[in-house]
């Protein structure tokens, strides 16, 4: 992979944590291609071989659902999450399609309250070149967390 | 009766409950002994969780460590406490796994897979300069020492045990009622698990029963039932109740009636919504439902069965003092479903679980609701929807399961 590759991917990467710790729900989707795969699931299943997410998505469409979801019907505590990507590391790159995986620490800051950890894990990426730049055909968010700290709202 | 120095109920009725019931350390002690360790069968797992001779898979009835076992012989089920009778030590750490036997890492006390204790190392000694130093008393009888037995009652493929064994038949505590709905699910066909989601909610444990027993709120809180038109309070529906009122089937079949603003009173409701992508509610009827399409069952105190269309799974309730519990998700589908079926029951999980579209929002209010009990617990809450009476509705506009959990409830603890 290329200098320029590898800066574009890391690009990647930190411009969706921005997106998805800004606040900003609606940039989310963006990341992503039409027919993408948006999986939030604890290493527990994904390493035991169950199908079990706790969010499964399998279209852009399901992302922007899901920002709907976040902005007008799920009734949540508010809080900030703020998202630690480490850098990619890239197992295969075919000029078309890169496979790549980071680790990621998100914390949450509810008003009033002390920072903490919130969900720890790492990215399992299949990213592709499109006339738009680098997307995310899929995006496998596993989670080493073993509880949840009673909800996930936010996109990972 | 620890508990009488802080509850003050209002009267003998349960319409308005202590927010002390929430709030109270030791009264959080007296339920765990007299709910979850005396007198009723809690949830341990489900058969398909341990199909072969010594899987195994470590939970907890109420805040007590337990392993529920398949034996040697691959079809007895063993649920055994997960302490070394020895010095006591939560022995097995893996949350599941196969074994031939236990062994304490301490002393390597060992047991066999229904909690027997076979092998006590230096028990008879060791020889040294012609003598035997040491060693366990004569009269010391491994039999006396295995792991804690629970008893254990399996239906449908679903595992209960208890700590009591003089408690009543598994069926017997279910009641015809509930067992009925119970046994709709779980009629014998093999499950098939489609994996796990845990959430620790900072809220009393009861207030899930509860959440679950309060068909108020699904059209209210979950806007987004309402708004994609899953939920309407004129659904046709019933709420059933066992005998003693500790368990309870809420019922529902979804209905195409009127206009749903008319009967949601939901002033966001958007009737022009419409999801990106429908397949999030590709439902399809199966013949098992018998017509209810979502029934939400409550086994008092450890279990909450879920069918929601097309999505079922098992909710487990792992108290963790009085103010924390751990929700424990099971989903499954069953040996028959066809790929599009499994992929059907996966994609309609993104409506339950922690991140749920219709149950995030349950553990948020618990938690807020455990908030202001902490804050208050001389106060007390509400639940007068329905009446102030105790019995089973043709309708949802109610609030008489808690108000039915609740006399149970006292029943129980004021004995």
């Amino acid at each position: 992979m290329s200098f320029d590759d590898y800066m574009a991917l890391t690009r990647l990467h930190a411009d969706y944590a921005r997106a998805v710790d800004s606040g900003n729900w609606d940039l989310w989707p963006g990341f992503f291609t039409d027919d993408c795969v948006y999986r939030i699931q604890p290493r527990e299943n994904h390493e035991r071989g169950f199908p079990l997410a706790t969010l499964s998505f399998e279209s852009k469409g399901m992302l922007m659902d899901r920002v709907y979801g976040i902005k007008e019907t799920l009734f949540h505590d508010p809080y900030y999450q703020r998202h630690v990507v480490g850098a990619p590391l890239v197992h295969k790159d075919d000029g078309e399609r890169i496979e790549c995986e980071a680790n990621y620490a998100v914390f949450r800051t509810k008003f009033n309250e002390l920072t903490s950890v919130y969900n720890v894990g790492r990215y399992i990426d299949t990213v592709v070149r499109t006339p738009e730049g680098l997307k995310f055909a899929s995006r496998l968010v596993v989670y080493d967390s073993e509880m949840i700290p009673n909800s996930l709202i936010y996109p990972l | 009766m620890a508990h009488e120095a802080v509850l003050r109920w209002h009267d003998a009725g349960t319409s308005r409950i202590p927010f002390a019931a929430y709030t109270d350390d030791a009264l959080h002690r007296e339920e765990l002994a007299r709910l979850f360790y005396k007198g009723h069968w809690c949830y341990v797992g489900l058969e398909a969780e341990i199909p072969d001779a010594g899987d195994f898979k470590r939970t907890s009835i109420g805040e007590r460590s337990v392993i529920m076992v398949r034996d040697a012989n691959g079809t007895d089920v063993h649920v055994v406490e997960n302490a070394c009778a020895h010095r006591g030590v939560a022995f097995c750490r893996e949350r599941h796994g196969n074994r031939k036997e236990f062994t304490c890492p301490y002393h390597q006390w060992s047991y066999t897979l229904n909690g027997d204790l076979q092998g006590v190392p230096f028990r008879r000694g060791v020889k040294q300069d012609g003598k035997v130093n040491g060693g366990m008393p004569a009269d010391f009888r491994p039999a006396e020492h295995g792991l804690t037995k629970l008893k254990v009652a399996v239906r449908g493929g679903v595992v209960f045990a208890s700590f009591d064994h003089d408690v009543e038949p598994l069926e017997d505590f279910i009641g015809p009622a509930v067992l009925h709905y119970f046994d709709r699910i779980f009629d014998g066909r093999k499950l098939r698990i489609l994996g796990y989601n845990r959430q620790r909610i900072p809220g009393n444990w009861k207030l899930m029963q509860e959440n679950i027993k309060d068909p108020y709120h699904p059209g209210l809180l979950h806007t987004w039932f309402v708004t994609f038109g899953l939920w309407r309070a004129d659904n046709k529906s019933q709420l059933v109740m066992d005998d003693h009122h500790r368990h309870a089937a809420m019922i529902s079949t979804r209905g195409a009636q009127g206009q749903a603003e008319q009967v949601t009173q939901v002033s966001s409701f958007k009737a022009s919504m419409q999801l990106q992508d429908p397949r999030f509610l590709d439902i399809v009827p199966e013949p098992w439902w018998g017509g209810p399409t979502a029934v939400m069952t409550t086994l008092f105190p450890s279990v909450i069965l879920q069918q929601q269309v097309n999505s079922v799974s098992t909710r487990q309730i792992i108290p963790d003092g009085h103010g924390s519990f751990d929700f424990v998700w099971t989903h499954f589908g069953f040996e028959d479903d066809t790929p599009e079926m499994t992929q059907r029951r996966l994609r309609q999980a993104n409506l339950f679980g922690p991140a749920g579209f219709v149950s995030a929002d349950d553990g948020e209010v618990i938690e807020l609701s455990q908030m202001s009990f902490e804050a208050r617990p001389s106060h007390r809450t509400l639940v007068e929807l329905g009446g102030r009476e105790v019995g089973n509705t043709d309708h949802m506009v109610t609030e008489t399961l808690i108000r039915g959990m609740y006399q149970y409830w006292r029943e129980v603890m004021e004995a």
